[in-house]
């Protein structure tokens, strides 16, 4: 069992464990600190989107939560000018390559990119950015879902769940930067991937990119545990 | 507006006794490595040495052999530039795309190679008659843009010197035939 510590954020002190990530010990203080490819249980935090940041006290640059281990006495910000600015990137950045259509989204009551828009006030738009046109196709061969990759933000949650929970491993990333895509083996559809429609990395999947058809959502659901507490 | 194009993978059937062939190899690599994931790149270096890339069952065996989803395996394979995913056709073409290539028209050569053969770059053909890849900066740059057609080195390659280093190969291969390819269409 680690050490207790005492922490500050946003000046509220909070009781949290020492070597805990930050991330974590705010939301479960009801503070929101966007995040999308945090997972919960995951060693190590891939710490690739980049919304999470918060502004240290002794730190002139802000810091991604995810990654940051909780010491005691730690006095955190969740928003500052520099915060906001590279989480203001770092949005429109996931945004040039989703495609927006938040109308026919079969997410959009659940969406996280739109709690963040809404949590932090940013735009649903690009405005600086180009949007990536992406070819993607979409993969409804599975019986009950549907993989949307133009509505992927590559957080990793439905690789995670499929590897670390179903230990199924139907799902995940290939190639490399731009063109970076979760996929299956050889890209083959769902269907011949080995995925047993257990339906958890839906449940998990922050976007509109992993969706179930019209009258499939399992009934119990919310099994899920990336997300926890 | 910038585009990206990630279409499923086309990978073209194995050719008799290959698999038995795949097996054997991927055995044998396997026996000289300890079956930990920190191998898995000499592994896949290895395995692609002796086949001349990495076909899906010998991933697949990899993948199995160490324990992870075959999934992981494409993942790092996709990665690295280093690894093939497509069997070298007979004729390997290699486009540059170093500098001073790209900058004069590299990557048309390219989508003409592409459009010609019905293939993108690191694929190969049906026949496995053709691979096409590309390469970065292959130290001639005064004759860019260039292509390496097997082993042979091809400046100033536009569209027109595309089709005619296509057509060299259409005719049982004599010398000097690309040229007479390349000028008979007017010259008729
Ligand atoms: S439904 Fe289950 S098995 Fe299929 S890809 Fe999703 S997590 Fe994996
Ligand atoms: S499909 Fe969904 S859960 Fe999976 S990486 Fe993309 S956005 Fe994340
Ligand atoms: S949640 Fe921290 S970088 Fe994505
Ligand atoms: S850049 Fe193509 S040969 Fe140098």
């Amino acid at each position: 069992m680690s050490k207790p510590a005492t922490i500050f954020i946003d000046g509220r002190k909070i009781d949290a464990f020492e070597g805990e990530k930050l991330l974590w010990v705010a939301l479960r203080n009801g503070i929101y600190i966007p995040n999308l490819c945090a997972i919960r249980g995951k060693e190590h935090p891939s710490g690739s989107c980049r919304l999470c940041y918060v502004q240290v006290e002794g730190c002139s640059e802000p810091v991604t939560s995810c990654t940051l281990s909780v010491t005691d006495s730690l006095s955190v910000q969740t928003r500052s000018p520099q915060v906001d600015r590279l989480v203001k990137s770092a949005f429109e950045l996931l945004l040039s390559h989703h495609r927006l259509g938040c109308r026919d989204c079969a997410k959009r009551k659940s969406c996280e990119l739109l709690k963040i828009a809404k949590e932090r006030g940013l735009k649903m738009k690009l405005t600086r950015l180009a949007l990536l046109d992406q070819e993607a196709e979409v993969d409804d061969s599975a019986e009950t879902f549907v993989f949307d990759r133009s509505r992927c933000v590559l957080c990793g949650r439905c690789v995670w769940i499929c590897r670390e929970v179903i230990k199924v491993g139907a799902l995940g990333f290939s190639r490399r930067g731009i063109k970076r895509v979760v996929t299956t083996f050889q890209d083959v559809s769902l269907a011949q991937s080995g995925c047993i429609e257990c339906g958890l990395c839906v449940e998990a999947c922050p976007s509109g990119a992993l969706y179930f058809k019209e009258g499939k959502k399992p009934a119990a659901a919310g099994q899920c545990s990336c997300r926890g507490g | 507006m910038p585009s990206i194009h990630v279409k499923r993978g086309v990978f073209l059937p194995l050719l008799e006794g290959e698999e038995e062939l795949i097996r054997k190899s991927v055995s044998g690599v396997l026996q000289e490595y300890e079956a930990a994931q920190e191998n898995l790149i000499p592994i896949l270096l290895q395995v692609q040495e002796m086949l001349g890339y990495l076909p899906g069952p010998a991933m697949e065996q990899i993948a199995a052999a160490l324990k992870i989803p075959a999934v992981d395996v494409y993942g790092l394979a996709t990665f690295y530039n280093q690894f093939r995913l497509h069997p070298p056709g007979k004729h390997q073409l290699k486009v540059c795309m170093g500098t001073a290539c790209y900058m004069v028209g590299g990557r048309i050569a390219l989508e003409c190679f592409e459009r010609r053969l019905g293939i993108k770059e690191g694929e190969t053909t049906p026949g496995r008659e053709f691979s096409l890849e590309r390469v970065a900066c292959v130290g001639c740059c005064t004759m860019a843009p260039v292509v390496v057609v097997d082993e042979q080195v091809e400046g100033k390659v536009t569209p027109t010197r595309v089709d005619g280093i296509l057509l060299s190969f259409e005719k049982p291969a004599a010398p000097g035939a690309e040229a007479a390819g390349q000028k008979g269409e007017d010259a008729s």
